[in-house]
Parts: C-alpha cells; sequence; structure tokens
C-alpha cells in the first residue's frame, strides 16, 4: 500500500515538473503577450496542481494535508484571476494580439 | 524525484526571470513577476518536504496571499493610473 502511494507520488511529481518546464519554455519562446499568458497559466494551474497533489500522497491525513489544500485552493482562485485581470488591463491598454498576416491563408476550423 | 522537482521548479524561475528581463512590455514583465511568485510557492513546499520540515509550508501561504495582492494592485494602478479611483468604467 505504502509502495503504490510512493510511485503515485512520484509519478505526479514528474508530471508537474514536466509541466512547469513546458510552461517555462513556452514563457519564453512564445510571439505574442497573450500567448505567453497561456503559456504561464499553465505553470500555475497544471503545474502546481500535480506537484501540491504528489506532496498530498506524501502527507497523508494530517496537518500538513490541510495546509496544502489551503495552498493549492489558494493558488487555483488567485493565479486564474491575476492572470485574466493582467490580460483585460493589456487589452484596455490598447495592446493588440498578433494576428495572421494580411496574404496569408487563413487556417481551417 | 523530490529534488528532481526542485530542480525543475528552479529551472522555471530562472526562464521567466529571462522573460522578465527581456519582456517588450510591462505587462510581459508583470506575468513573469507572479509566475516566479507561484513558482517560489511551489519551491517553499517542496523544500520543506526534502528536509523533512513542512513547517515551511506556512511561509508559502504568506507569500501567495502577498502576491495575490501586489499583483492586483500593481494592475490596477496600470489600469487606472493610481490606486484609488473607480474599478467599474473602462478607460
Amino acid at each position: 500500500m505504502s509502495l503504490v502511494i510512493d510511485i503515485l507520488s512520484n509519478i505526479s511529481l514528474l508530471v508537474g515538473s514536466l509541466f512547469c518546464l513546458a510552461g517555462a519554455v513556452g514563457m519564453l519562446r512564445m510571439p505574442d503577450f497573450y500567448t505567453r499568458v497561456h503559456a504561464a497559466s499553465l505553470i500555475e494551474t497544471a503545474g502546481a496542481g500535480f506537484i501540491l497533489l504528489g506532496l498530498l500522497l506524501q502527507a497523508g491525513f494530517t496537518l500538513v494535508a490541510a495546509k496544502l489544500l489551503m495552498i493549492g485552493l489558494l493558488i487555483l482562485f488567485a493565479s486564474p484571476t491575476a492572470s485574466h485581470a493582467l490580460a483585460r488591463a493589456a487589452l484596455l491598454r490598447g495592446l493588440k494580439p498578433l494576428l495572421a498576416e494580411k496574404g496569408e491563408q487563413p487556417s481551417k476550423p | 524525484m523530490l529534488s528532481a522537482a526542485v530542480l525543475a521548479v528552479l529551472a522555471t524561475i530562472a526562464l521567466a526571470l529571462c522573460r522578465a528581463s527581456l519582456g517588450p512590455t510591462v505587462f510581459d514583465r508583470l506575468q513573469a513577476a507572479s509566475t516566479i511568485g507561484t513558482a517560489a510557492m511551489l519551491l517553499l513546499a517542496l523544500f520543506g518536504f526534502l528536509n523533512g520540515r513542512p513547517e515551511f509550508l506556512d511561509l508559502a501561504l504568506v507569500y501567495g496571499l502577498l502576491n495575490v495582492v501586489g499583483v492586483i494592485a500593481v494592475l490596477k494602478f496600470f489600469r487606472n493610473g493610481s490606486l484609488g479611483g473607480s474599478v467599474g468604467d473602462p478607460d
């Protein structure tokens, strides 16, 4: 039983680390501010969620698990709100999204 | 696996720092700052588990609250031109 929980926790930590790295590389390489917001919110939802899930499986039913849940709820409520407010402030400030060029074929839906 | 996760979060912070230093607009820098704050919370939690001292989670909670309040305050400043002012009307 303990071995199963250890394996699940390690897998969850690994997946969370991969999501964090993917989001960070996307933040560095995406061409536009709005696409960078998308990449950064990957870190704040999937990466943080999986890493906290892995720690939660290691903690068991203790006070530490309650604190981890509080941190997870805080991240899940606050970070998308901050991202949304940021994109909205940028749009109201007149920052245009990067769209397709005039001569380019639009992508088929 | 805990140390691997710590390394991944450190690499995330480094890449976000690159974006914060060369981001063209101020919103890029703010997004990078918010991401660094979230990654620092994760780093505190992971580091506490790595050392066997989960009391670091309290520090992570306080850091997250400060991060959220700071980002919202700075955004309000950039949108309204001041920290007072009305919230509702755009422009």
